[in-house]
């Protein structure tokens, strides 16, 4: 049988799904904006707000990334699904 | 707020030998990046969840598109 | 190098098995103004364009391949469970023939996709209006599809996406203002 996702997985997904958009809009705005001081703390508090986050998630849902960004449990829990598309 | 309209219409000439009903109006799009060469500093932002669901941190950025065919989709929609 | 983050930018839902609509969204993944084509425009076009905008180019070609998985996730809801009748029904009989339910590289048409769709004239200001161009082709797309489609949870995903194209062109319009406001000067805004 296929792993089905606990009902808390989803709000929680979107709540990071929200912050690391703000995080990448940022990040394209300060591309054309290296000076903006104010945009620029409001990234790095956003970075500390994915990083919990993403600690939050991966304890439902396994590793969100590999090649060491993230720890992996035993066996090697990469690979379990379901992936992003399959959702 | 908004000092500018994101959709224009116009009226294509209207042949009598024209083989279709004539849609008398068509529109364009013109969204508002098209009306600021660069961005500002400290425009106000939505909250991450309104900004993901938008598409865009900024309100005056946001520009949904509801299609002109389809007169009730917004409405439907919200 | 690049790292593969497992979730979707955007949680894309789809309402109903339609493998008609699935078929025009291809346009997206691999015709000339896909999210492919972007991808792979802005991150060759990086290696000779001026430092100030090598990380803009970076960043947006890194989030079209997000757009490209959203892509392919609803063109791979749409089409999952659907019977050969239904593909056939769909217009995509030609492409079971040849692929079955897997996902390809080509447009709404079924024209394979080729780097003819893409440029790379190492002259920025030619590089970025180009890329300005794409992304308002882009925007056109979408709003072409949203007109087709009556999946309300598609159109939400294609109208998040669309969004992304006005965000894109503003960028680039910006760094255009970037590199004309650099000649011979050492301030801008």
């Amino acid at each position: 049988m296929h792993k089905q996702l606990p009902k808390e997985f989803y709000p929680l997904m979107q709540e990071l799904q929200a912050v690391d958009f703000v995080l990448l809009e940022l990040t394209l705005y300060l591309d054309t904006h290296p000076n903006d001081q104010e945009a620029i703390q409001q990234f790095n508090q956003c970075v500390q707000v994915s990083k919990q986050l993403k600690q939050q998630v991966e304890q439902i849902y396994g590793p969100l990334q590999q090649y060491g960004n993230s720890f992996s449990g035993y066996p090697w829990n990469w690979n379990d699904g379901p992936w992003p598309w399959q959702i | 707020m908004q000092n500018f309209t994101p959709r224009k219409f116009y009226h294509p000439y209207v042949s009598p030998f024209d083989p279709c009903p004539p849609m008398t109006v068509k529109s364009y799009e013109t969204p508002p990046h098209l009306y600021m060469t660069f961005q500002p500093y400290g425009l106000p932002q939505f909250s991450p969840q309104e900004a993901l669901c938008a598409g865009t941190l900024w309100p005056a950025l946001y520009d949904p598109y509801y299609s002109p065919y389809k007169k009730h989709e917004r409405q439907d929609d919200q | 190098m690049w790292i593969y983050e497992k979730k979707l930018q955007y949680p894309v839902k789809v309402s109903q098995c339609n493998p008609m609509l699935a078929k025009f969204l291809v346009e997206q993944y691999g015709g000339a103004d896909g999210e492919l084509a972007a991808a792979l425009r802005y991150l060759n076009q990086r290696y000779t364009i001026p430092d100030k905008v090598i990380g803009l180019l970076t960043d947006i070609g890194t989030e079209e391949f997000a757009h490209l998985e959203m892509i392919a996730t609803m063109i791979y809801k749409l089409t999952k469970d659907a019977t050969p009748e239904q593909m056939k029904q769909a217009g995509l009989g030609d492409h079971y023939a040849v692929h079955d339910k897997a996902l390809h590289y080509h447009d709404a048409s079924g024209v394979p996709w080729t780097a003819a769709y893409i440029q790379a004239k190492g002259d920025p200001i030619a590089d970025l209006y180009e890329d300005i161009a794409a992304e308002e082709k882009a925007r056109a797309t979408y709003q072409w599809l949203i007109d087709m489609s009556d999946d309300p949870d598609i159109n939400d995903s294609l109208r998040f996406l669309r969004e992304r194209e006005i965000v894109h062109s503003l960028r680039f319009r910006e760094a255009v203002e970037i590199l004309k406001e650099e000649q011979g000067k050492k301030q801008f805004y």
